[in-house]
């Protein structure tokens, strides 16, 4: 009888990895061909669908005349601003929350009331305090992305093990030190989980804002080249949003492994 | 009820006591009012004639299941105590790699506690509360997560170490026989409310590789089985009675 062995699985290479991303994203490419072919045989109408070439052609010039340019970096910065607020300030009242009774006792009823309301409902509100500018967008997007980022930093405070806690209190650490040494980094999980809700929030909250009330940006630009009819633009900027949403979350998720390498 | 009342016991320097009992005899609670977790009642706690309030790093404690932080890494974790008493960072760093050592860790300082066995994370801990150097060492059923063989290694290995660098030990456990080869005492508790019902000597040559089967030994961890007995089936009728 011959010995028995085995070959433990090794890691992937590069090639082997860029051939299953290309074999797991192929769905998209077939889409793309179903969506040139039903244009050009005339299966829709080019109105309310372009062909994917005429759209590709678009984007460049969208490219080239610097539109694209400067209505995404007015967005981007709005995103960047209203989310950023967020994840401080959701983040540390999350985790006051689950640390002071006083500050739950404060602040559960607001939250619990606030969260279900759907966000959008708050774009005239913040256009009245706030104007059309960059303002009111930041605060409907930091209104918007705080609450799941609060919920997760609450959560992952509260679940932070008693005995982690005595162990850190019998090493020596003040409460100020556990709070800063176990309940935040025990709280990291959740926390990185409830930002990932809200950076998917953060881009519909911006389109549907400055779809509405706004004079540049990408939900600005997508309403305006509705209106005048110009389609294959109107579908380019749409991709455009689609792609760096599915890349920003893609880039989140990079970071977060990184950070949570601990959990494996 | 209260879990514990009238409970009393001195332990002397550098003396290894187990606290044995049924499960829910309150020996843990024991445990953790002399480490400041929980407040005592009535009645008071002294270390050296002083009352303990709240946890101190003359006291370090190990948990059953480790208590590590999952995002250091073993060296992190020992390094944690030792940046807390204000060690300097040389110093401390040395401190670490020597009790990384003594548990026979080597190679695996920079691995977080989710990629070692139980009996590595248990190590782990027992290093990371020796390196602080407390006087007194506070063990909660420290064994009770591993499986047998580990258990038997880990039992003698604290032995050893306990022998290099001599502490006051008090050991909860309800295993009576880690009690026996382990203490220089062992407090059998009562249940519900947890009382100390006596305390048996049981000095054994512990160096000697076959005193599991000693005669004397084995008659001890027979005496002492027949009061656990009792005490658990006590315990046992006392839950079956409850509403």
């Amino acid at each position: 009888m011959s010995a028995l062995s085995a070959t433990p699985a090794t890691r992937r290479s590069r090639s082997e990895h860029a051939m299953l991303l290309f074999v797991r994203y192929s769905p998209l490419l077939l889409l793309a061909i179903a969506w040139e072919l039903a244009a050009l045989l005339h299966l829709v109408s080019s109105d309310a669908l372009p062909p994917l070439s005429s759209v590709i052609v678009s984007w460049f010039g969208l490219i080239k005349d610097g539109t694209l340019f400067t209505n995404g970096i007015a967005s981007l910065y709005r995103v960047a601003a209203g989310l950023g607020l967020a994840v401080v300030i959701g983040g540390v009242l999350g985790i006051a929350m689950a640390w002071w009774k006083p500050v739950n006792v404060l602040v559960a009823p607001i939250v619990e009331i606030f969260y279900p309301l759907p966000k959008s409902a708050l774009i005239p509100v913040t256009v009245i305090w706030l104007g059309f500018g960059d303002a009111s967008k930041i605060l409907l997007i930091f209104l918007g992305c705080m609450l799941p980022v609060t919920i997760g930093a609450y959560n992952g405070a509260r679940s932070a093990e008693q005995v982690l806690i005595w162990s850190a209190r019998s090493m020596g650490a003040g409460r100020l030190r556990v709070l800063w040494d176990v309940v935040v980094p025990n709280a990291m999980p959740e926390l990185l989980n409830g930002i990932r809700t809200a950076l998917a929030l953060s881009f519909i909250l911006l389109v549907s804002a400055e779809l509405i009330v706004a004079h540049k940006g990408f939900g600005y630009l997508i309403g305006i080249l509705g209106a005048n009819g110009s389609y294959d633009a109107m579908y380019a900027v749409v991709l455009t949003v689609a792609f760096l949403g599915f890349a920003a979350d893609r880039v989140y998720l990079l970071i977060t492994k990184q950070a949570l390498a601990w959990r494996d | 009820m209260p879990a514990l009342d009238e409970v009393s016991l001195a332990v002397a320097n550098r003396e290894f006591v187990a606290l044995l009992g049924p499960s829910g005899c309150g020996k843990s609670t024991l445990l953790y009012l002399i480490g400041g977790f929980l407040p005592v009642e009535t009645g008071a706690i002294r270390i050296d004639d002083k009352p303990v309030e709240g946890p101190g790093p003359d006291r370090g404690i190990v948990f059953q299941h480790f208590a590590l932080f999952p995002w250091k890494t073993v060296r992190g974790n020992i390094l944690y105590g030792l940046e807390r008493q204000g060690m300097r960072k040389k110093e401390r760093e040395k401190r670490a790699l020597a009790f990384i050592e003594l548990v026979g860790l080597q190679g695996f300082e920079d691995s977080y506690p989710s990629q070692l066995s139980g009996g590595m994370r248990q190590r782990t801990a027992i290093a990371r509360t020796l390196a602080f150097d407390p006087k007194i060492l506070l063990m909660d059923e420290p064994f009770g997560a591993l499986d047998a063989q580990t258990r038997a290694l880990m039992q003698g290995e604290l032995l050893r170490i306990w022998q290099r660098t001599p502490k006051t030990v008090i050991f909860v456990t309800h295993d009576v026989q880690e009690a026996v080869y382990l203490a220089d005492r062992v407090a059998v508790m009562s249940a519900r409310p947890g009382r100390i019902k006596t305390v048996v000597d049981t000095k054994f040559d512990k160096n000697d590789p076959g005193i599991f089967k000693h005669e004397a030994f084995v008659d001890k961890v027979d005496e002492i089985w027949r009061l656990v007995r009792e005490e658990a089936i006590k315990a046992q009728g006392a839950r079956r009675s409850e509403p």
